[in-house]
């Protein structure tokens, strides 16, 4: 296991366990190595790579109860990446041809890159043709630091339906990337 | 939106995630999926009146064995295809054995009688509609096991999207076991194979779409 993989592990251990600094540390140390990766494999698309990086770094989080501390991360992380690729190439299908990018080989914490271009698709944009239900508990919690019971007292929602209200508009928005809805 | 800002907000508040997601994910998957199937199957058809008596014969297990089996097989492909990075190992022999042995099983009874007895033993009396029962009492379990595949995340859709059919048709056959009195190898071997088969193709053809995330 490498150096890099090693810390980025306990940072995700710690940050899936609840402790959201070590987990924000986590997301901007892996953004800068999907960036590489991604950079590496797409280089015929170099417009597309920071918004792949971002669509996976969302898919990580959502997707992040089927980490299993026991499994390598690479592996892990790069079957998500690997997937999300080969989701936006299907996407594009018959529109471009690509360099391999369906090696197998792991070496997604080989380098890291953290010059972002600007992303094309604004994910705000997005967000904001979530319903009320799902938008607002993301940007009273997500984005503007309330705690649920602040939030759920804002919104005049239930607790229970803040938290519902962030998860599924967190899908909801993957869900708009992938272009479903 | 800037990927740091992305970052910040996926962070921000971000709650511990509860420990073994995955399996309370199918447990609760195949507890309500079977509840379905058993619902199912009493409305429709019973449970067969000579129970008490068939349990003495051993073929009545086996019966209950082969599907069991495979549905064990089927649950450790579902639960290693529903994590990214996973891989499958030596689940697709274990899924293969039961199926083998049950062949192996229906050759031998098969060579062991008379050519007259033989298209009995293949057809008995049911076979008409044993696969289409198995497959359409499946559809509980299959839904149940999709809603939860779905909120994992599942890589290889077309294979994830089988085992989880296969799975669903293996408990199906399981629950159905209960009223079907035929009790041969050979009839197990083509019918009950056959109908745990449609769900599984139906979920290899519907993964790619529905299993999506």
């Amino acid at each position: 296991m490498s150096a890099s993989e090693d810390r980025l592990w306990d940072l995700l251990v710690r940050g899936l366990a609840g402790d959201t600094a070590t987990y924000h540390a986590f997301l901007k140390e892996l953004s800068a190595h999907l960036r590489a990766f991604l950079r590496g494999r797409l280089s015929r698309l170099p417009d597309e790579v920071e918004d792949l990086v971002q669509e996976t770094l969302l898919a990580v989080h959502n997707q992040r109860h089927t980490y299993d501390a026991g499994q390598p991360l690479t592996v892990w992380i790069h079957a998500i990446a690997r997937y999300k690729l080969v989701d936006l190439l299907r996407r594009r299908a018959g529109r471009d041809a690509l360099n391999d990018p369906l090696d197998d080989e792991l070496e997604v914490f080989a380098a890291s890159d953290t010059d972002a271009d600007d992303a094309r698709r604004d994910l705000a944009k997005l967000l904001e043709q979530l319903p009320d239900r799902q938008r607002l508990p993301i940007i009273h919690m997500k984005l503007h630091g309330m705690s649920v019971v602040e939030a759920a007292r804002i919104t005049g929602m239930s607790e229970a339906a803040v938290k519902v209200g962030v998860h599924r508009g967190l899908k909801a928005l993957a869900a708009m990337i992938r272009g479903e809805r | 939106m800037k990927t740091d800002e992305l970052v910040a907000m996926l962070a921000s508040g971000a709650e511990a995630v509860e420990p073994h997601a995955l399996q309370r994910r199918y447990a609760l998957a195949l507890g309500w999926g079977a509840f379905g199937t058993t619902l199912l199957m009493a409305i429709l058809l019973g449970v067969r009146p000579d129970l008490s008596e068939a349990v003495r014969l051993p073929m009545f297990w086996v019966k209950l064995a082969f599907p069991a089996a495979l549905l064990g097989g089927a649950l450790l492909a579902t639960v290693r295809l529903s994590r990214p990075g996973v891989r499958l190992g030596r689940v697709p022999a274990a899924i293969a054995a039961p199926v083998l042995a049950i062949w192996l099983f229906a050759a031998i009874v098969l060579l062991g009688a008379a050519p007259a007895e033989r298209p009995q033993l293949v057809f008995g009396d049911t076979w008409v509609y044993c696969p289409f029962i198995i497959a359409a009492l499946s559809v509980p379990l299959f839904g149940a096991l999709l809603w939860a595949m779905k909120g994992l995340a599942p890589t290889r859709l077309a294979l994830a999207g089988a085992s989880a059919g296969l799975l669903a048709g293996a408990g199906s056959a399981l629950i159905y076991a209960l009223h079907c009195t035929e009790i041969t190898a050979p009839f197990l071997g083509v019918w009950y194979v056959l109908g745990m088969s449609v769900p599984a193709a139906v979920g290899a053809l519907i993964g790619p779409s529905v299993l999506r995330w």
